[in-house]
């Protein structure tokens, strides 16, 4: 079977790939409806899923529905996919006991790699992830916690056939259609999946489920939705690199308008895919014996974050909004080559006073 | 490799009071391998780690082939800083390190130096200063100029002193607000610039200090014709990782933990002097 090669899964037998998973030793994470909202999460069984639903996203805005019909995967991302299991919100890096005479040891903390399969991850969270690679492994000091974790991963990537009204990826390159960093990528139409395998292992696993070849009535439905869900998105960015255009616009006087709007939660940095910042922080035992070294998640936005011998190199929210997005969009080419944004339109829904990216890049690089 | 996150144990040889607020700590590794593995270049960075509290960026102040002992002259000023203050001989602290891009010594050799330090950002330049002092011969003249706040926070009094009078070298010092009988100008330190003599394709410039300084500094060599990439700047910024991963250091496309901290003008000209970044 040739890795362009592609096959039929009827929904009802969605089961039996989840189970060769399970079966060859993977922990199934996947996509499921939890307060209102689709999070990631271990998953054994299809009826988990989010059957039927749909979301309703805008800025400020995230709702889930009833749609009607029985799909899996109908909906774009919610607030968060891959990035929390490879780059935790909190984890411990390395402890410190005290021994006999005043002496320090210091052992660091290693992370056991785990076999997980990741259910129906979208290509804005595939490319984050490459993205996240390269900040986390690929310079002369690899992360051996991260590296650790994305040893032995296993994707299921799902086509967006329902892009969300904040999506943008069709316009940096990252989507709506997986086109690599998956094991299988699936296409899901009105009575079961298209299936078509990146890596040999992915291969593997489609040939033990022993699915019909595709019709070409079923190729064509795919290929439509996929245009489709091109043509559904209305947001974008006017370049895909926008470098000079914010460097040159420092001084624009809607970086004081948002500012005048922006809270500073730091929403939009969390539930972004790629944002790489975290703080170290230390947790001693109360009886003063040991401590740990932990890193969490941080951001641009909060105020300790450019702390320099008692100063802040930025003080105010307008300087922070500028220092994201001028990164995100910006100097993010510098240091990695592309940018850092996918397009995935989480920080517009997440945002509690609706603040569009989208919106203030027009804006700023207008004229 | 070493894990990038975990110090090494060292432990505090000695501790020398600079100024009311400065001190140096002397330290060497508990584990003999681990001192005779480390190498390090003048502005080159450890992160020195306080038991039970954290971190904190330091640069390194002892010569480079000094292979018994670190020194790293510290301002308490944060909660790191004043908990190593309190450190006596004997007490045990973490090691991590050296990180970034020191200065650029041996591309130097042969030309004028001249060194410009502001406010209490000296640390960085007085590796500079002990290295060129130690191979004095390789170098030609070396003019350093030091402003401080106060005249109290003049450290390293009896080194400077010393220095003076060393050949074809030029000690300029200046203080904001001068206790009596300061013998040197009253002042910012960048207000003597104009009186020192600048050969502008033998000399390399290195500053550090605050921006706003190193703004002026650079205002002048330029008009001194002293090209762009022959005057250098150790940033600073928040740093909790130091190689590169963390984010606190970002400045512009760069991080300074592993693309600086120093940095030739030329790389950094772009964004220098914009406030915020
Ligand atoms: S900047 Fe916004 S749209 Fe872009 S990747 Fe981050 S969260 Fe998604
Ligand atoms: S842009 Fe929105 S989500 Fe981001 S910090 Fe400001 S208010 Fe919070
Ligand atoms: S200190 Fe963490 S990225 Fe530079």
């Amino acid at each position: 079977m040739a890795l362009a090669d592609t096959r039929f899964l009827p929904r009802e037998r969605f089961q039996t790939l989840l189970d060769a998973l399970i079966e060859r030793g993977f922990r199934c994470v996947g996509p499921q409806v939890r307060d209102g909202a689709v999070v990631y999460d271990t998953v054994t069984r299809s009826s988990e899923l989010p059957v039927g639903k749909h979301d309703m996203q805008g800025p400020g805005t995230y709702r889930l529905e009833d749609a009607g019909h029985e799909r899996m995967f109908a909906w774009a991302n919610g607030a968060q996919a891959i990035k929390p299991h490879l780059f935790p919100a909190r984890e411990p890096l390395w402890s410190a006991e005290r021994g006999g005479a005043g002496s320090i040891e210091f052992t660091p903390h290693s992370a056991a790699p785990e076999a997980v399969a990741f259910i129906g991850v979208r290509a804005c969270d595939l490319a984050a992830m490459q993205i996240q690679d390269h900040v986390f492994l690929h310079g002369p000091y690899p992360d051996p916690g991260y590296a650790a974790r994305s040893e032995a991963l296993f994707f299921v990537a799902v086509n967006c056939s329902h892009p969300a009204a904040t999506c943008f990826c069709a316009a940096t390159g990252d989507g709506p259609a997986a086109t690599h960093g998956y094991d299988l990528v699936l296409s899901e139409l009105d009575n079961g999946f298209v299936l078509s395998a990146g890596t040999e292992a992915g291969n593997a696993v489609m040939a033990q489920l022993e699915l019909d070849a595709t019709t070409p009535a079923q190729t064509q439905a795919v290929v439509a939705q996929g245009e489709a869900s091109i043509s559904a998105q209305t947001r974008s960015l006017p370049s895909r690199d926008l470098r000079d255009a914010l460097f040159n616009n420092l001084e624009h006087p809607r970086w004081d308008a948002v500012a005048e709007r922006c809270l500073a939660c730091g929403n939009c940095t969390m539930v972004c895919p790629t944002c790489f910042c975290h703080a170290e922080t230390e947790e001693p035992t109360l009886d003063g014996h040991a401590t740990t070294h932990l890193r969490e998640w941080d951001s641009c936005f909060t105020t300790g974050h450019s702390y320099i011998h008692g100063l802040q190199v930025r003080a105010d929210i307008r300087t922070r909004y500028r220092q994201w997005l001028t990164h995100k969009l910006g100097s993010w080419h510098d240091q990695f080559g592309r940018s850092g944004c996918v397009g995935c339109g989480r920080c517009i829904s997440w945002c509690p006073v609706g603040i569009d990216i989208t919106e203030e890049v027009a804006a700023i690089t207008g004229d | 490799m070493q894990h990038p996150y975990t110090p090494y144990a060292a432990e505090v040889v000695d501790r020398i009071q600079e100024s009311r607020s400065v001190f140096t700590l002397r330290l060497r590794f508990c584990d003999p391998q681990v001192q005779a593995r480390y190498r390090f270049a003048p502005g080159q960075f450890n992160m020195v780690y306080l038991y039970g509290v954290g971190e904190v960026a330091i640069s390194i102040v002892s010569d480079p082939e000094d292979e018994q002992l670190l020194d790293h002259t510290i301002r308490a000023v944060g909660r790191v800083t004043r908990g190593l203050a309190e450190l006596k001989p004997g007490d045990r602290l973490g090691i991590r390190g050296p990180f970034g891009r020191g200065w650029p010594l041996t591309a130097a050799e042969g030309s004028d130096v001249l060194l410009v330090t502001g406010g209490l950002g000296c640390a960085p330049l007085v590796s500079v200063i002990n290295y060129i002092m130690r191979r004095r011969r390789r170098y030609g003249r070396l003019t350093v100029m030091q402003g401080v706040k106060h005249s109290d926070d003049l450290i390293f009094r009896g080194r400077l002193e010393r220095w003076r009078n060393v050949p074809n070298t030029q000690l300029i010092l200046a203080a904001d607000q001068a206790a009596p009988l300061w013998p040197w100008h009253v002042g910012y330190v960048t207000e003597l610039l104009g009186d020192i003599q600048i050969a502008p394709k033998h000399t390399h410039a290195m500053m550090c200090g605050p921006e706003g300084m190193m703004r002026v500094v650079i205002r002048e060599l330029e008009q001194r014709a002293l090209p762009d990439d022959a005057m250098f700047l150790s940033m600073e910024r928040n740093m909790q990782c130091a190689v590169g991963h963390c984010g606190h250091c970002q400045y512009g496309g760069r991080f300074v933990c592993k693309d600086g901290p120093v940095f030739p003008y030329s790389e950094v000209k772009e964004l220098f002097g914009v406030k915020g970044l």
